[in-house]
């Protein structure tokens, strides 16, 4: 099981997630060609000006009006992202199989940021539930993601630890994150892929037509 | 159906239509739309969209509701689009009646939530598309659906016949003389710098807009002209109801007759919807990147004869006066300013609104709403309860809305929230104020 999940199975989810991403985008741009619209109205400055308010936190009106939710995602996703590249034992496994390394993060740090990922997935969770805006349009589809994204930092903080039998969660571990990266092309996590043209879209929008501010 | 309106609204534009359809021709319809042309912004945004609900509090129905999910953007798109597509188009005709009335009746299509989505995703779009596959079901609340025919028939909004148009104008051309010397309204002036045009409703019923023009264009000493012909009216209610085909005729019409008079430039009236319709969507759909003829909004216009010192002000408005800010000319063109600049040229004590320019509340009458006539007035006025406080808390005792669609919902909002104001177009206000050089006197 261990060199299944850790052998091939790896290749195939890298696989289908570079491959599964590519074939988002290059549909999305075909499909943005044929509906004529979209290309001549981006524009780079205008594009790159809404990305950027919205990848600072509290550069945008709402991030300020929220700053608790605002903390918290900017939290999740930085730690999400950098976590797993920059993970000594992750670096490790590249070094072996592929000869290649770069820097990491310490131990501590990495075990920290593991803890915000988990914390911020469960205060996403209670959101989900609590906040009525939020549970009417929620499906469970909604629950499922927040699992996969979850699942990979709990089973590895749990393997870190070695709190629970170590090679059953190494597994859960190995097999979750493959199952994330499968995921991420071909469900609402491809919100990671299509964030960049969405914004640039309703940036271009806002700032060559209407003249005004989209944050 | 598990949610319905607060109340049950009769309208026979939704509840007969709806008689007449079959599943298959709804499903046929629904496929061509979100198949044919809408299909890239739709998947990105389906596939996208993370359900976080942080556009909800962006909605004037949304907060005046005491923040009913039913009424957010997204809880909006939930109730229609998602569901559409969920279900591949079989849906049956009350479910296309919740549509309409929905897309229709409870979003104005404002653009306001798609500032406070993280994604930049344009509900108001999605939601235009709701109304795009209503519309071609035949399934209009009655009263827009009458202002779309209009425009088919007649090229304007209110089947204003041709020889009413002139009439009505040089009525008004007589009456401006009453106030400065040799008044006009050049009809047909080849070669004009400028072609003011407006909406159907004010030759209809606020004519009094038309005689202001004159004088304010006569003491600036403007060289302009207004067609005699169909093309004079730039509004374009089926840009709101979804008959996108009617719009385009509609645009194409109001750009050609500025090119027959050959004209410089286009000044529209004070109007938010018609201004978004010419140099928006309109051109959009009729795969024009931009107008073909420069055209510019009246609060532009006036802030540039104001600057220039082309119109003078004699004393200034002495009340406290405060703005409503249309969003198809703040959010959707960024006059902000201008606006300010006006106001400020104008009024001795102008109060200033918040949240404001691109976070000003719609006044819930525009996208199409206030159109749906008098069956869904109830609804609109209470789906804005927010404006009424915010301008409450402005002290103001005029509100001036450069905006017809504007004027008349804050109307309704001041009468029955009871809030004692009057409301004023720009022009009402500049044309008390502006210094009549002693030439033109009368």
């Amino acid at each position: 099981m261990y060199e299944f999940v850790s052998g091939p199975l790896v290749w195939i989810s890298f696989i289908v997630f570079i491959g599964g991403s590519l074939y988002r985008l290059v549909s999305m741009h075909k499909l943005a060609k044929k509906e004529k619209v979209i290309y001549p109205y981006m524009s780079l400055k205008y594009g790159l000006r809404s990305i950027i308010h919205w990848i600072i936190p509290f550069a945008s009106t709402n991030m300020r009006r929220r700053p608790l939710m605002t903390i918290i995602t900017f939290a999740f996703h930085i730690c999400l992202v950098l976590t797993p590249i920059f993970l000594l034992s992750h670096n490790l496994l590249w070094r072996q199989s592929w000869k290649i390394s770069w820097r990491t993060l310490s131990e501590g740090t990495a075990d920290i940021m593991t803890v915000i990922v988990i914390l911020a997935a469960i205060f996403f969770l209670v959101r989900r539930l609590v906040l009525s805006e939020v549970r009417y349009v929620t499906f469970p589809s909604d629950y499922a993601l927040l699992a996969i994204a979850l699942a990979p930092f709990l089973t590895g903080f749990l393997a870190y630890h070695q709190w629970l039998p170590y090679k059953t969660i190494l597994i859960l571990h190995i097999l979750s994150g493959e199952i994330m990266l499968i995921a991420i092309p071909f469900t609402r996590l491809s919100h990671m892929l299509y964030f960049v043209f969405t914004r640039a879209y309703m940036g271009s929008e806002f700032g060559a037509v209407r003249n005004s501010k989209d944050w | 159906m598990a949610e319905t309106a607060k109340e049950i609204v009769v309208d026979p534009g939704l509840d007969e239509t709806i008689k007449k359809l079959t599943p298959k021709k709804i499903e046929n319809t629904i496929n061509k739309v979100l198949t044919r042309g809408a299909a890239a912004r739709l998947k990105v945004y389906m596939q996208t969209c993370v359900h976080c609900g942080l556009c909800a509090e962006a909605c004037h129905f949304y907060l005046s509701h005491d923040k009913d999910p039913r009424f957010s953007p997204v809880g909006k798109v939930k109730q229609t689009l998602w569901e559409i597509v969920r279900r591949k188009g079989r849906v049956d005709g009350e479910f296309i009646k919740n549509c309409s009335r929905i897309a229709h009746t409870e979003c104005n299509v404002c653009r306001r939530c798609s500032m406070y989505c993280p994604f930049g995703i344009d509900m108001a779009y999605l939601l235009l598309l709701v109304r795009r596959i209503c519309a071609l079901l035949g399934v209009v609340p009655q009263y827009l659906q009458d202002t779309v025919n209009s425009h088919a028939v007649t090229m304007n909004q209110m089947w204003v016949k041709q020889d009413e148009w002139i009439d009505t104008l040089q009525w008004q051309e007589e009456d401006a003389q009453d106030e400065v010397k040799n008044a006009r309204i050049p009809l047909d002036k080849e070669g004009a710098e400028i072609m003011y045009s407006v909406i159907g409703p004010e030759p209809k019923f606020l004519a009094q807009l038309l005689g202001n023009i004159s004088i304010i264009m006569t003491v600036a000493g403007m060289d302009w002209t207004m067609p005699s012909f169909d093309g004079w009216d730039n509004s374009n209610m089926p840009m709101y109801s979804g008959d996108f085909e009617t719009m385009a005729r509609v645009e194409r019409k109001h750009f050609e007759a500025a090119f027959k008079l050959k004209v410089k430039k286009i000044v529209m009236g004070e109007c938010g919807h018609a201004f978004r319709g010419a140099v928006y969507d309109g051109p959009k759909w009729l795969a024009w990147k931009e107008p073909p003829v420069p055209l510019i909004h009246a609060v532009q216009f006036y802030y540039e004869l104001i600057r220039d010192g082309k119109i003078k002000i004699a004393r200034k408005f002495e009340q406290p006066v405060t703005i409503q800010e249309p969003c198809n000319i703040i959010r959707g063109r960024g006059l902000g300013d201008m606006l300010r600049y006006i106001m400020r040229a104008t009024c001795e004590d102008f109060r200033d609104v918040s949240p404001r320019y691109e976070h000003n509340y719609c006044c819930a009458a525009g996208g199409g709403v206030i159109n749906c006539g008098p069956p869904w007035k109830k609804s609109r006025v209470e789906g804005n309860r927010v404006k009424a406080e915010q301008l409450k808390a402005t002290g103001a005792e005029v509100v001036v809305t450069p905006c017809h669609n504007c004027h008349s919902g804050i109307e309704d909002i001041v009468n029955y929230y009871k809030l004692g104001m009057h409301v004023k177009f720009f022009s009402e206000i500049l044309v008390d104020v502006m210094e009549i050089p002693e030439e033109l006197k009368v």
